[in-house]
C-alpha cells in the first residue's frame, strides 16, 4: 500500500526544527562544558617556527592551548587518518599534528577556555613565527603547465584527436569554473562530552557518524566503545561533512587533554579553511558532421588539489552517458598547490563538467545553426557508450519534451539578440542534467511494539534532505501503520550501518533497508495471525498476506484482517525487532543515471549588463520519486544554487599571499531573494522497474547539474555574448 | 573581540567629556558596523561609549524649511519618515537600497556616516593596509581591486567609502552638524568624508572628542525628478559596484538645477561641481548627460581590475538621470533597472 510513498508528506521533522526543539552539534550542552576557539596559520607554506601561548595563558579563564607540541597524542600513521572518503592518492591532512604549515588558513592551535568569548580573545594572545617558504603557489591557471594526469573517468574510445581535427564542424574552448565553497547555514561544530575513564560521546555536523567513528578511533587510538558519535541534525552541509572535519580531532583531543567536555565551533570565516570545490579549466572539443551528427568528443579537466592529497572526480566523461560519438577521450589533470585539499560539493564533477560540456554543445548548436534540444535529440545516446549498456531507464527525451512545453521554447527566436523587453535584453537557454543513481549497503533495525508503533533505526545522516521523513514514509507503509505511529532514530555511530549521506545514494538505500527489514516483520506477522484460533487468516500462505491499517491482511481480500495488536498480544510479544541490510543484486546489465533538461529566461540590461534570472524550468527523470514535497524543494535548492554557479558564486584568493580574501557570505555572493523568480519542476514520469523495487533513484545532485550552463546559453543568447568564465558577472558583459 | 571598558554617555557634553579623556575610546550607537571590525580585531577600541540613549532622536523641520535630523534617529526611521517620504525621496531611495531591513533598524544615521570601507585588505589583519595600519602599504594597488576607487585615489589607499545614504545627502548639499570641546560646528556633508591622500587612516575631518549630533537637509528635496540607482554583483545585499544620486529641477525640458553624485567610485561621495554647472540650461537629454558624465569622470584611474566601473558609472550617470528627468526613480523594492 502506498499511503505515504509518493505522496507530498511534510517533514516529520519539520516542526522540532522551526521550534528549535532540533538540536544540532554545538547546541549540546553539558555541566563544565568548555569551549575551543581556533587559531589559523595566516602563511600558505612554511613551518611553525616558534609558538609562544604563555600570554594567552595568562588571560583568566583560560584552561589550555594544544598546539602541535603541546597535545595528547595523535597517530602517526597516515592510515589512520584515512577516513572512508579519503583520495586513494596522499596523505591526509592531520590537525595539530606538526609544525609544518600546508594551507593558508590550517588550524595551528587551540584556546580552551570556560567561555567562547575569552577563548576567542586568547587567540589573538597566541604568538607565532613562521620560518616562510616563499615558493608557494596558489594559482590554477599559472600552475596549468605542470598538471599531472591522474585519472581518465572512460577509456577513449577510436581517435577522438584525429576525428576531431577532421570534423566538418568543430568546436573547442576552455570553460573556467572558479573555487566555490559549501556555505552550509549551520557552522561547523563539535561538542566532545567528556564521560570519564577516556570515554567520548561526540555530537559532531557530519554526513557520516560512522565515518567520524571509525576515523577518531584510529586517529585518537580508542576502541570503538570508547567513542559514541552523534549528529541528529545537520544543518546543510551539501559534502562538506562528508569528510571529518579538523574540528572534530580538535574538540575531542581537547576533551582527552583536560578531562572535561569540551566545545568547538568555527566561524564562517574559519570555514573557508575546509574542502571546497576545486577551480577547474574544463576544456572541452566537439567534432560534427554538418547535420549535428557528433564524430568526436573531448573533455579534459584541470583542477586545484592540495599538494598532499589528489582529490579528483569526474569532471569529464559525462558525454558518454549523453550524446553519441564514435570517438571519445576523456581526462582528469590536478595541479598541486599549497591549499587545503577540494572536497566533493553538491553534484561533485558533474556540477563543472556538465556545465562545460553543455556550453560547448550550445556553441556548437549556434555554428550548426540548429535549435540547441534539436541537436541533443540527434546526438542523444539509449546507451551509455563506455560500458555499451542500456538504461535501467532513461526519460530523458520526456524531460526535454515537457521542459520545452513547460517553458514555451517553440517561441524562441533562435537568433542571438533577437528577444527584448523594454531596457531588458531577453534570452532563453537550456541544458542537460546528468547523475548517478548509486545504491549502498544501509542496514536498519526496526522495533514494532504490541502498541501498534515502530520505531526506526538508523547511522545514516539526514543532512536536511528529508531522509527522516522517506524512510517514516516507507516504514508506515510496509507496516500499514499511520506515520504518526513511527518514529526514526538516525545519525548515531551505535546503530546499524549506513555509508556517508552523499551521492544522491541514500534515498534509495535507506528505503530498502526499511523495505527488508518491514518484510521480515510481516512474514512474523503473518505467522503469528494465521496460527490465532480462528483466525480469519488461517492457513493463509505468508506470501499472500499484507500489512494495511494498523492489520494483517489477506491481500486479495481485505476484510481478512487481523489487528496487529491482536497478533502480537496473542504471541505474548512486547516487540517484534528486525536488522536487515539491504540487498542489491549485483547487476553489470545496465547503466544507472538520473537525467533532467534545464531551461531558463534570463533578462540582461542592455546598457548596465545587470543580468535577472526570471524563470527556469527544471524537469527532471529520477525514477519514483519517494515525497513530491521534499523532492521539488531539492531541486529547487539545486536550482538556486545553479544561479549563484552562473552568477554570484567566487571564492577569491590572492595568490601574493595565497589567503582567500572574501572569506564571509557578505563578500562570498550566493543569490538573495531578490535575485529568485519564478523556479518551475517538472517531475516526469519515469517508471524504474529494474534499478530496485521503489524503483528509486535519488535527488540530491540532479537538480543543479546543468543550471549553469542554461543561465550561460541563456546569456549568451540574449546578449551575443559568449561567457566561458564563470561566475558571469556584468563586467563581463560591458567589454 | 579584546575586552574593553564601556560606559553610557549621560548627554553630549559628557560624551565629548569621555572621548577627549580616553584616546582610544570610540562612539558606539547601533554598532552595526563597529561590532563587526571589533570581532575582526580590525577596530580595538579601549573603550566603548555608548550613546544610543542620548536626545538626538528627532526629526524636525527647520526656519528655513529644511529638515534637521538627530544623529541616532535608525536609518530606517529616516528612510520612512514622511517628510522624508514627501520632500527628499532620493534619500529614502539611497537608504533603502543598503543593507538589510534588520541592518537599517539598528543603524544611525551619524553611525551610517561613520561606516568604514569593506576593502578585504581592510578587514584581514595578516595583510597590509594603510587604512587600518597607517604606514603598513596597500595590498589592493596591485592585489585583487575589482571593487576599488577609480576617483581620488592616492598611492597609499584606493578603498571605497561603502555608504549609499551619504551619496544622497551628498547630492542634496546636506550639513553635519558636530558638537566638540570647542563648542559646535557645521560642515558640509561633501567636506566631512575625506580623500586618503598619505592619511588613509582618516576617514573624516572629524577632530579630536567631535561628534555628530544632525544632519540638515537643506529645503530644496528635489522631490519629483530624481533617482537613486545601485549597480552590484546581486540584486539586493551587495555593496555598490557604481551607485548614481541625480536629482534634477526641470522648466519644461530644460534643466534648471541639477545635482549628481557617485557612490563605490571613491573615499567619499563623489560630486563634480563642473557637471551640474554643464547641465544648467541645458535640455535633459542622453547628450547632455553623457557630458556631465565626462565632468564627474574627469581624472578616473583604474587599477588591474576596476576599469570596467569607469564605463559602468559612464552609464549608470546618464540612466540614473534619464531616471530622474522621465520622473521613473529607480524603486528599490522591485529589482528591475528602470
Amino acid at each position: 500500500m502506498n499511503a505515504y510513498v509518493g505522496t507530498a508528506t511534510s517533514r516529520v521533522d519539520g516542526r522540532a526544527k522551526v521550534t528549535g526543539a532540533a538540536k544540532y552539534a554545538g547546541e549540546f550542552t553539558v555541566d563544565g562544558l568548555v569551549h575551543g576557539f581556533v587559531v589559523e596559520a595566516t602563511i600558505p607554506r612554511g613551518r611553525i617556527a616558534r609558538l609562544d601561548t604563555s600570554e594567552a595563558l595568562k588571560v583568566t579563564g583560560v584552561l589550555d592551548v594544544l598546539t602541535h607540541a603541546h597535545r595528547p597524542p595523535l597517530a602517526d600513521k597516515v592510515e589512520a587518518w584515512k577516513d572512508e572518503v579519503a583520495p586513494d592518492e596522499g596523505s591526509p591532512f592531520r590537525p595539530l599534528y606538526d609544525d609544518i604549515i600546508k594551507f593558508n588558513g590550517q588550524p595551528i592551535a587551540l584556546v580552551v577556555a570556560t567561555e567562547w568569548e575569552t577563548a576567542k580573545f586568547a587567540a589573538t594572545l597566541v604568538r607565532v613565527e613562521y620560518q616562510e617558504d616563499h615558493t608557494f603557489a596558489t594559482e590554477l591557471e599559472t600552475g596549468r603547465n605542470r598538471a599531472t594526469e591522474v585519472k581518465r573517468p572512460h577509456e577513449p574510445r577510436g581517435d577522438a584527436a584525429g576525428a576531431l581535427a577532421g570534423a566538418a564542424m568543430r568546436h573547442e574552448a576552455d570553460y573556467f569554473v572558479p573555487t566555490e565553497h559549501h556555505n552550509p547555514m549551520e557552522l561547523f561544530a563539535t561538542t566532545a562530552v567528556w564521560d570519564g575513564n577516556g570515554r567520548l560521546t561526540v555530537y559532531d555536523k557530519t554526513q557520516g557518524v560512522l565515518n567520524v567513528h571509525r576515523y577518531l578511533c584510529g586517529v585518537l587510538d580508542k576502541q570503538p566503545d570508547e567513542i559514541r558519535v552523534l549528529s541528529p541534525y545537520v544543518g546543510g552541509a551539501f559534502g562538506s561533512g562528508l569528510r571529518p572535519q579538523y574540528q572534530v580531532v580538535l574538540a575531542t583531543l581537547g576533551a582527552l587533554a583536560l578531562k572535561r567536555s569540551v566545545r568547538v565551533v568555527l566561524t564562517r570565516q574559519q570555514m573557508y579553511g575546509l574542502g571546497y570545490r576545486p577551480a577547474t579549466i574544463e576544456h572541452v572539443g566537439l567534432g560534427a558532421k554538418p547535420d549535428g551528427a557528433l564524430e568526436a568528443v573531448m573533455h579534459e579537466a584541470t583542477a586545484v588539489t592540495s599538494r598532499y592529497e589528489d582529490f579528483a572526480r569526474n569532471d569529464s566523461g559525462w558525454a558518454e552517458q549523453l550524446y553519441k560519438s564514435r570517438n571519445s577521450h576523456y581526462s582528469h589533470k590536478v595541479v598541486r598547490l599549497d591549499v587545503s585539499t577540494p572536497c566533493d560539493m553538491r553534484a561533485p564533477g558533474a556540477a563543472s563538467g556538465v556545465c562545460a560540456l553543455e556550453c560547448a554543445m550550445d556553441e556548437l548548436a549556434v555554428a550548426l545553426k540548429l535549435d540547441p534540444i534539436e541537436l541533443r535529440l540527434k546526438c542523444y545516446s539509449d546507451r551509455d557508450q563506455s560500458e555499451d549498456l542500456p538504461y535501467t531507464s532513461k526519460q530523458l527525451r520526456e524531460c526535454y519534451a515537457r521542459g520545452a512545453e513547460a517553458f514555451g521554447w517553440s517561441k524562441r527566436n533562435p537568433a542571438a539578440r533577437s528577444m527584448r523587453d523594454d531596457k531588458e535584453l531577453v534570452g532563453w537557454g537550456m541544458a542537460t542534467g546528468v547523475w548517478e543513481a548509486l545504491q549502498m549497503p544501509v542496514a536498519v533495525r526496526i522495533v514494532l511494539t504490541a502498541n501498534g508503533h515502530a520505531e526506526v533505526f538508523c547511522a545514516a545522516s539526514d543532512i536536511g534532505t528529508g531522509t527522516y521523513t522517506i524512510v517514516a514514509q516507507v516504514a508506515a507503509d510496509a507496516l500499514g501503520l499511520p506515520i504518526e505511529n513511527i518514529s526514526v532514530k538516525l545519525a548515531d555511530s551505535t546503530l546499524p550501518q549506513a555509508p556517508v549521506e552523499g551521492g544522491s545514494w541514500m534515498a534509495a538505500s535507506s528505503a530498502h533497508a526499511v523495505l527488508g527489514a518491514a518484510e521480515d516483520i510481516r512474514q512474523e506477522l503473518a505467522r503469528l495471525a494465521s496460527a490465532m484460533p480462528s483466525s480469519p487468516l488461517a492457513g493463509i500462505d505468508a506470501a499472500e498476506v499484507i500489512l494495511v491499517d494498523g492489520t494483517i491482511a489477506s491481500n486479495g481480500e481485505k476484510s481478512r484482517a487481523v489487528p496487529i495488536t491482536d497478533a502480537m498480544r496473542y504471541g505474548k510479544l512486547e516487540r517484534i525487532e528486525k536488522h536487515k541490510l539491504n540487498h542489491f543484486a549485483e547487476d553489470k546489465s545496465h547503466a544507472r543515471n538520473t537525467h533532467s533538461a534545464v531551461f531558463a529566461e534570463v533578462k540582461v540590461d542592455e546598457q548596465l549588463g545587470v543580468i535577472r534570472v526570471t524563470r527556469v524550468v527544471s524537469a527532471v527523470a529520477a525514477g519514483r520519486i519517494l515525497n513530491t514535497k521534499t523532492g521539488r524543494s531539492q531541486i529547487m535548492g539545486g536550482v538556486v544554487w545553479g544561479i549563484g554557479m552562473a552568477l554570484h558564486e567566487e571564492t577569491v584568493m590572492d595568490h601574493r599571499f595565497g589567503r582567500i580574501m572574501n572569506a564571509n557570505i557578505a563578500e562570498y555572493h550566493i543569490p538573495v531573494n531578490a535575485d529568485i523568480h519564478d523556479i518551475d519542476v517538472i517531475f516526469v514520469d519515469e517508471r524504474d522497474d529494474h534499478i530496485n523495487r521503489l524503483g528509486v533513484k535519488g535527488l540530491g545532485e540532479i537538480g543543479i547539474v546543468g543550471v549553469p550552463a542554461a543561465i550561460a546559453n541563456a546569456v549568451y543568447h540574449a546578449t551575443g555574448k559568449r561567457i566561458r568564465r564563470f561566475p558571469i558577472t556584468l563586467d563581463k558583459l560591458l567589454t | 573581540m579584546i575586552n574593553f571598558q564601556y560606559s553610557r554617555a549621560a548627554d553630549v557634553a559628557d560624551a565629548i567629556l569621555l572621548l577627549t579623556a580616553h584616546p582610544g575610546a570610540k562612539l558606539i550607537a547601533g554598532g552595526t558596523n563597529l561590532i563587526d571590525l571589533m570581532k575582526e580585531n580590525v577596530e580595538q577600541p579601549s573603550w566603548l561609549i555608548d550613546i544610543s540613549r542620548l536626545p538626538l532622536r528627532k526629526i524636525e523641520e527647520t526656519a528655513d524649511g529644511g529638515l534637521r535630523i538627530g544623529a541616532l534617529v535608525p536609518n530606517s526611521d529616516f528612510a520612512y519618515h514622511p517628510l522624508i517620504e514627501q520632500r527628499y525621496p532620493l534619500v529614502a531611495s539611497a537608504i533603502l537600497a543598503g543593507a538589510s531591513a534588520q541592518l537599517r533598524n539598528m543603524a544611525s544615521v551619524g553611525g551610517n556616516l561613520m561606516q568604514r570601507t569593506r576593502c578585504a585588505y581592510f578587514y584581514d589583519t595578516a595583510t597590509p593596509c594603510n587604512k587600518r595600519t597607517h604606514g603598513s602599504g596597500c595590498s589592493a594597488i596591485d592585489g585583487l581591486n575589482r571593487n576599488h576607487a577609480i576617483l581620488g585615489t592616492s598611492a597609499a589607499c584606493i578603498a571605497t567609502n561603502p555608504s549609499d545614504m551619504s551619496v544622497a545627502l551628498a547630492a542634496l548639499g546636506a550639513f553635519v552638524h558636530i558638537a566638540g570641546p570647542s563648542g559646535e560646528r557645521t560642515i558640509a556633508l561633501t567636506d566631512f568624508h575625506r580623500l586618503p591622500g598619505d592619511t588613509p587612516h582618516i576617514d573624516t575631518n572629524l577632530d579630536t572628542g567631535e561628534i555628530i549630533t544632525a544632519i540638515e537637509l537643506p529645503p530644496r528635496g528635489f522631490a519629483h525628478n530624481y533617482s537613486y540607482l545601485k549597480v552590484r554583483d546581486r540584486l539586493s545585499y551587495a555593496f555598490a559596484l557604481v551607485s548614481v544620486a541625480a536629482a534634477l529641477e526641470l522648466e519644461g525640458n530644460a534643466i534648471s538645477e541639477a545635482r549628481v553624485a557617485l557612490g563605490g567610485v571613491a573615499h567619499k561621495p563623489w560630486r563634480s561641481f563642473e557637471a551640474e554647472a554643464a547641465l544648467r540650461g541645458q535640455a535633459a537629454t542622453v547628450e547632455h548627460f553623457s557630458h556631465a558624465a565626462d565632468f564627474l569622470l574627469q581624472g578616473a584611474r583604474a587599477s588591474a581590475h576596476n576599469g570596467f566601473k569607469v564605463e559602468l558609472a559612464r552609464r549608470a550617470i546618464v540612466r540614473t538621470l534619464m531616471q530622474a528627468a522621465s520622473a521613473t526613480p529607480q524603486s528599490q523594492a522591485h529589482k528591475k533597472i528602470a
